[in-house]
């Protein structure tokens, strides 16, 4: 796990172990100290060099210093900002004015939001999220057919302010409030659109159902090494489908679809029993064979085609040499995401 | 039930006042309402129940606040806890009669069975509910109305409730006594994006799924069944279409970099028009 180098005490993990910080990753310095990480975020927060400086755990510079914050932040922090942070983390004197501390200190908390919200897409964070995610550290679905699957923190919206942190299920795909109200007060942004989807994408390989015996189940229905649209059949919301699905009863009777409390959202947790349905393309070429397909995963003459593990794993590994986040080579690269 | 112990430190207080108020506001037990003295003295309504419960006649008593046997604290206890398992078989019962459905009905309206954890059912309040009508199988569950899903429990102590005590049909009955409470559906659900564009797997299953609600409502529009889903009627297959069309022009399988991607887009919208 590649976190912060600082001391145990550094305002990084102090963060994360604060209460209702659980679903956060300490973001590397490593990735906060690279300005290219960092880009746009000046202009949405206030006090942002101080904000940054709390974050690493660098004492702000005498006021001489730095007399026009902004202009001087942006060329030392483009130019030599690596230096010029390593050096200051030698002068520790306090300087600051209580009342701006603790604009400071929401600056810092926003900030660091932010930039955890990019961290987490990189490969070292998605990487060190996976592992938090293996700990159960983000709860599991609340919904009864979901079979305690584990979730994923996201956000609705990648901008703070919007809503708070909300749990995404990859068996059913849904997003759900998380049970504990302390979770209310963080920010969904800083965990963002993007992550919870990234993060299938990611892993595939992922067993997104903890419990043994219901993945058995699932592979009595489904051959284990069928890839279906970027995913193994088996990792397609699991959740979902027959006998995952609530039927109404009264006293034993199915309630009817017609009756004015029937059933009206089971096609929200349903799923084709035979999931190759769902590879539009492969249908798309069997009935329009002729037509315009100068793809290499089409077939040509319209026989069905099914791809197979080997095909599959030739995907990933397509994947794992165009710099997939799961590359294992050293980071420099982190920033291109 | 595991987890029923938990009251035992409670149960030394005075008996001889009103035990169903005593337990009804026992904390893990707010789930409960207050079964009437009539329709537990109505021996009718306890049919069959002597062979379930021991010490039938004492847990009644206890019930009713009549019970005057002079006994140690173990057989105390015992009946005590054949008490709570007897209130809850006569709850079952109860809650389905016009007095029952009444009170559960200022319950659900207190939100006093929590609200639905799923973002997209906007806090909507929850109904106890079992997965089976038999005691001692399958703990509480909790049913929301809106997305039409169950639901586990968040707290522990609600989760060791026998979900025999409210029975399969309770919240189904509910809605039919009540159908002006039932929610408008919505077709709002949460889409999985990456950087703005949709997953591939997903957005197929998404797609499947839509069309699975564009038959249901075909369905009851040919049976002349309100849908109740909040939009009028008469525009799903427009709405449907449209859905189709923009999912066309957005770009999948972003990750993938998958130039099957294009075709299998094209195929979508091509599939759907062709059914």
């Amino acid at each position: 796990m590649s976190t912060s180098s600082g001391s145990p005490e550094s305002w990084i993990s102090s963060f994360c172990s604060l209460l209702g910080h659980e679903y956060f990753a300490e973001v590397s310095e490593d990735f906060i100290e690279d300005d290219f990480n960092l880009t746009g975020l000046q202009s949405q927060v206030t006090m942002y060099k101080e904000a940054l400086e709390m974050i690493l755990d660098v004492e702000p510079e005498d006021d001489e210093d730095d007399e026009d914050e902004e202009e001087e932040d942006e060329e030392d922090i483009s130019g030599d900002g690596r230096d010029g942070l390593a050096g200051r983390h030698e002068r520790r004197h306090h300087s600051r004015i209580a009342s701006d501390l603790s604009v400071i200190e929401s600056s810092a908390e926003m900030l660091y939001g932010l930039i955890h919200q990019r961290y987490i897409c990189s490969r070292a964070g998605i990487q060190q999220m996976s592992e938090k995610y293996e700990l159960s550290h983000f709860g599991v679905c609340p919904r009864t057919n979901c079979n305690q699957t584990r979730t994923l923190p996201v956000g609705l919206s990648d901008t703070p302010g919007e809503d708070t942190v909300k749990l995404f299920c990859p068996s059913c795909l849904d997003v759900y409030v998380p049970p504990n109200s302390r979770f209310q007060t963080v920010d969904g942004a800083f965990f963002g659109r993007t992550f919870g989807a990234l993060f299938l994408l990611t892993f595939p390989d992922y067993d997104l159902t903890k419990s043994g015996g219901e993945q058995l189940a699932n592979l009595t229905r489904t051959d284990e090494s069928l890839n279906i649209n970027g995913m193994w059949a088996r990792n397609i919301a699991p959740g979902l489908g027959k006998g995952r699905v609530y039927e109404p009863k009264i006293y034993g009777f199915r309630v009817s679809e017609l009756a004015r409390s029937g059933p009206r959202m089971q096609w929200l947790r349903k799923k084709p029993e035979d999931i190759t349905v769902l590879d539009e393309a492969r249908h798309f070429a069997e009935e329009d064979g002729d037509s315009d397909d100068d793809d290499e995963n089409m077939n040509m003459s319209g026989r069905p085609v099914t791809r197979r593990r080997r095909a599959g794993n030739a995907r990933v590994k397509r994947q794992g040499q165009n710099g997939s986040p799961m590359a294992t080579e050293a980071n420099g690269a982190e920033s291109e995401l | 039930m595991a987890g029923m112990d938990d009251f035992v430190s409670d149960s030394d207080s005075d008996y001889t006042s009103y035990w169903r108020d005593w337990f009804i506001s026992s904390r893990g037990n707010e789930y409960y309402c207050e079964i009437d003295e009539d329709y537990l003295t109505d021996r009718f309504n306890l049919t069959g129940l002597n062979t379930e419960v021991q010490y039938y006649q004492y847990a009644l008593d206890l019930i009713t606040d009549v019970f005057d046997l002079d006994c140690d604290d173990e057989m105390r206890e015992t009946i005590e806890k054949s008490a709570r398992h007897l209130y809850g078989l006569i709850h079952a019962r109860y809650i389905v009669t016009t007095r029952g459905l009444a009170k559960m009905l200022e319950k659900y309206k207190k939100c006093d069975f929590g609200k639905c954890p799923r973002v997209m059912c906007h806090s909507h309040p929850l109904l106890p509910m079992g997965l089976s009508d038999v005691a001692n199988q399958k703990a509480v569950k909790l049913y929301c109305a809106r997305c039409e899903d169950i639901y586990n429990p968040k707290s522990t102590r609600h989760s060791a409730i026998d979900g025999a005590y409210f029975g399969t049909s309770f919240h189904n009955i509910l809605f039919q006594v009540y159908p002006a409470l039932v929610p408008p559906k919505t077709t709002e659900r949460y889409v999985p994006r990456v950087y703005g564009f949709k997953v591939h797997a997903a957005a197929a299953l998404v797609r499947w799924q839509n069309k699975e609600r564009g038959e249901m409502r075909r369905r009851l529009r040919k049976m002349e069944v309100d849908s109740g889903f909040a939009k009028v009627d008469g525009e799903d297959d427009d709405e449907d279409e449209e859905e189709e069309d923009e999912e066309e022009e957005m770009m999948e399988d972003a990750m993938d970099h998958n130039p099957a991607a294009v075709v299998q887009y094209r195929g979508a919208g091509e599939v759907a028009t062709l059914q």
